[in-house]
């Protein structure tokens, strides 16, 4: 998919389902067994990523499917990938339920694109929302098929009949059985769902709604489980790629007389692409550093400090995201007003595994392993890329080291291919870290400019939010605040960034949240009223006020607090979730040290599928943005990106993580929202209104530095 | 320059012809295809591609080949016991410390190496020993219970 369409799509909320249906036919590579397509497509792709006029018969007509082998084990294949975030567990747990199977028995095929049916990307916090209710339809159809073959078998009506541990037994006599195995021998049975299947509720859930820890995590400490890097083919080279200071250059001339030296070394020219090949990786790279490129590069617009000012001299043309009442009105009906602006650096996604992909040609297909969360998409980029049809490419299954929507973007798998094309060898590219903080699609630095006001009762009569850069996703008031004269606008402009930029975990709603929170909270102290009451008054919303009330008594907001402490709360909606966050801090004013204590985080998520996984990854997201609240920002000189590595970018380290307590409302019977990324997004806020308490410094920029605190401070 | 340069890996001795100035990740995942041990930064900030040297934790990716000569090497897949996983590795699953996985194994060698020295680390001490490995996904609060729980089991057990 083209980045555009993938940030248009992104950085608005990822909710809209689509209406696609088209039809490819997988089932000859398959063996006997029952096969369950499952045509979700209804249910789960963006709106915008359905095919292209005409390209409808190309695609497949099913986005995962189910099959229960003559062995009786079950493969689940979905075009999702697993990077961490659990869906591996997740969906199996979801199978297993609902076709009675043991969870063992159940084997995940993820992100395959010969084997896997088509599907847009792991992003959005989708899988579990959209993917999931799927998933257990085909395995509850699957479950019907296999009592109906068991009824003839047994010579029992189906009604008399149930499954469970991957077997159909008479109710009335339990010796009576048959296993699936036995059920599916010899059998080849293809169905579509097309029709609901009955789904057991969740007072008769067996493993949906328990905590399974994950499944891959023996392999994971063992070193078993394979990454793009960790594939060794024969007769492979490494390549390394010869890059310029800054970004956007382009390619004037070329000397490579330095890798006469290097025995093996093979230059690959193709436009603006420089690359040393060499079987050894050590080598290749020492060789690329003695090959001479003359760079033309773009000339300097702006730098770390001078961005936000140019973002905002830049972009006219904005556009009302949301309206409500009259801005005049609101303002008259104000005793207090706070106007303020807030600024946010670019954040790098700094997945530990750096970019990387190996692939091979052989004759007209080309074999890749990637480390991307969009395989599909990837696989046609690259069919694009040499004019090949699509199925000639195919992207493997392969664990991902981290994506946090880094890995949308696969410029690796393009560069790779190339390469490999050009040398006639299997190739492996690895980004370097340096190599990873160059080539990132940057979550975009962003502008928020707002003006809130209360009247006498403590009532929000006024809202007005400018967004420069970071989109609308979550900002929708409905979902968080009553505030009858509100504006939101966006301001965006595409190629205003001086190097790549996409979505980050959350996109948008990181900066918007920090801003939104950080307002409302002034608004609060300007009015002096305590946050949490304030809050509280200004919310219908009967989620969001059930989720913040549960954080408060979670946390016991009205505990005394230890000398240079203080609390902050965030709120924010992502996904289909809510989210109420309340931090804990201990500033040093001499230093303007910030040391995380503890954060509480309440979510209504929906029904809880994992509720260890889903705990595991909510406090992943709340680790992860203390990193963007406290100390990550990208530093640059326009395309010279002066980060490096992780001594100049630091994320959050062990010494920094905080007591972390998540709590979810129970809805089992509910369905179920995002949980990769909700979390996150209150971060920021709760930090900088927590920081605030402590010690009084409104620090209106992320991250939020000693040194941006000692100013504050004045 | 080639030479050779013997030393053992996960109890075996090997023998493998280097040039000398390649860094020992590269020897172990490349040369001698022992990919568990990852590369996660290339100058020793984020501990990826920790392994043990003679028991120490050591950054694999700072250290060179010809420095290794008679070393007694341990990575990740060195760890377990056949099927019986070493007690950090079990800590590591049954506190579902890791998401990607990726920074695993060196949060594990790392740790196996602080707790050889200390079974009963303070989280302090824990803190203050893996400060320098890094993990993106966040797991941080479980590793730190994991390996207060592993080293449990290794003082037990010594």
């Amino acid at each position: 998919m083209k980045s555009e369409k993938i940030h248009e799509l992104y950085f608005g909320d990822v909710d809209h389902p689509v209406t696609t249906y088209d039809r490819r036919d997988f089932l000859k590579r398959l063996g006997g067994g029952i096969i369950i397509i499952l045509s979700f497509s209804e249910l789960s792709l963006l709106s915008g990523c359905k095919p292209k006029e005409g390209e409808e018969e190309e695609r497949p007509d099913f986005n995962a499917y189910l099959h229960i082998k003559e062995d009786g084990s079950v493969d689940c294949l979905t075009g999702k990938i697993e990077m961490g975030q659990g869906a591996i567990t997740s969906l199996a747990q979801e199978l297993a339920e609902e076709l009675e199977v043991p969870f063992e028995s159940v084997n995940m095929v993820m992100g395959d694109t010969d084997l896997c049916p088509y599907d847009a990307g792991t992003w959005g916090s989708l899988t579990t929302r959209f993917e999931g209710p799927v998933i257990r339809a085909a395995g509850a159809e699957a479950r019907e098929i296999l009592i109906g073959l068991a009824a003839k078998e047994l010579g029992v009506s189906e009604k008399q009949l149930e499954a469970s541990e991957g077997a159909v037994f008479d109710k009335n006599d339990k010796s009576k059985k048959i296993s699936y195995a036995d059920l599916t021998k010899g059998q080849k049975i293809v169905q579509q769902l097309k029709k609901a299947p009955e789904l057991k509720k969740s007072k008769d859930f067996d493993i949906v709604g328990k905590s399974v820890i994950s499944i891959d995590a023996v392999d994971k400490v063992t070193g078993k489980a394979v990454y793009s890097g960790d594939v060794k083919l024969p007769g492979m080279v490494y390549a390394t790629i010869v890059r310029p200071q800054v970004w956007g250059s382009k390619k004037l001339s070329v000397d490579a007389s330095g890798l006469e030296s290097f025995e093996g070394a093979e230059l690959i020219e193709d436009g603006d692409l420089v690359a040393v090949v060499h079987p050894d990786p050590e080598i290749a790279s020492k060789a690329a550093q003695k090959v001479n490129v003359e760079w033309d590069a773009p000339e300097s617009m702006a730098d770390t400090e001078t961005i936000f000012k140019y973002l905002v001299d830049n972009i006219a043309e904005g556009e009302t995201n949301e309206e409500g009442g009259a801005l005049a009105t609101g303002r008259e009906a104000c005793e207090t007003i706070v106007e303020a602006e807030y600024h946010d650096g670019y954040k790098a996604h700094s997945p530990v595994e750096p970019h990387t992909a190996t692939c091979y040609f052989e004759g007209d297909k080309l074999t890749m392993w990637a480390s991307s969360q969009t395989p599909f998409g990837t696989r046609e980029a690259l069919a694009e890329t040499f004019g090949m049809p699509k199925e000639k490419v195919h992207l493997k299954q392969i664990f991902l080291g981290g994506g946090f929507g880094g890995k949308i973007y696969n410029p690796q798998a393009i560069e790779v291919a190339r390469i490999a094309k050009l040398s006639g060898k299997p190739v492996q590219l690895a980004y370097t870290r340096r190599e990873e903080f160059f080539n990132d699609y940057f979550r975009p630095a962003a502008v928020v400019k707002s003006t809130s006001g209360v009247d006498g009762e403590g009532k929000m009569k006024l809202w007005e939010f400018d967004i420069y850069c970071a989109g609308s996703r979550g900002t929708g008031l409905s979902y968080l605040y009553d505030i009858p004269n509100n504006r939101t606008r966006t301001f965006n402009k595409g190629d205003i960034h001086p190097f790549s930029t996409g979505a980050w975990r959350a996109p948008g709603n990181n900066t918007t949240t920090f801003a939104r929170e950080s307002q409302i909270d002034a608004t609060a102290h300007a009015a002096g009223i305590d946050p949490l009451e304030f809050r509280l008054n200004n919310i219908t919303n009967a989620e969001m006020k059930a989720t913040l009330e549960l954080a408060a008594e979670t946390f016991n907001w009205n505990k005394e607090k230890p000398e240079g402490h203080g609390y902050g709360i965030s709120l924010g909606w992502d996904a289909g979730t809510y989210v109420a966050m309340i931090a804990e801090v201990k500033v040093d004013k001499a230093t303007g040290h910030v040391q995380p204590i503890r954060v509480v985080c309440a979510q209504d998520m929906g029904q809880v599928v994992n509720p260890h996984g889903a705990m595991v990854q909510t406090e992943g997201g709340i680790t992860m943005g203390l990193g963007y609240a406290l100390t990550e920002e990208v530093e640059f000189d326009w395309g010279r990106v002066i980060t490096r590595n992780f001594d100049s970018y630091h994320f959050t380290k062990f010494s920094m993580t905080p007591k972390i307590e998540c709590v979810f409302i129970d809805k089992m019977d509910a369905a179920p929202e995002g949980g990769g990324e909700p979390a996150i997004i209150c971060v920021g806020g709760a930090i900088a209104n927590a920081v605030f308490d402590a010690c009084g410094a409104r620090v209106n920029r992320m991250p939020i530095t000693p040194e941006r605190i000692l100013a504050a401070l004045g | 320059m080639k030479q050779n340069v013997s030393f053992k890996l996960n109890g075996k001795s090997v023998e493998v012809e280097v040039n000398g100035d390649e860094s020992l990740l590269t020897v172990i995942r490349t040369y001698l295809d022992h990919t568990g041990t990852k590369y996660g930064c290339g100058m020793g900030h984020c501990g990826s591609c920790t392994v043990l040297i003679d028991k120490e934790p050591v950054r694999s990716c700072m250290m060179y080949a010809e420095d290794v000569a008679g070393k007694e090497i341990t990575t990740i897949e060195g760890l377990a016991q056949g099927e019986e996983l070493h007690p950090v590795q079990k800590a590591f699953v049954e506190h579902d410390a890791l998401q990607c996985g990726y920074c695993t194994p060196g949060m594990i060698m790392n740790a196996t190496g602080l707790l050889l020295k200390k079974p009963d680390m303070t989280r302090e001490e824990i803190i203050e020993g893996m400060e320098d490995n890094l993990c993106r996904c966040g797991s941080y609060m479980r590793i730190i219970d994991a390996i207060q729980s592993a080293g449990k089991e290794m003082k037990g057990g010594m």
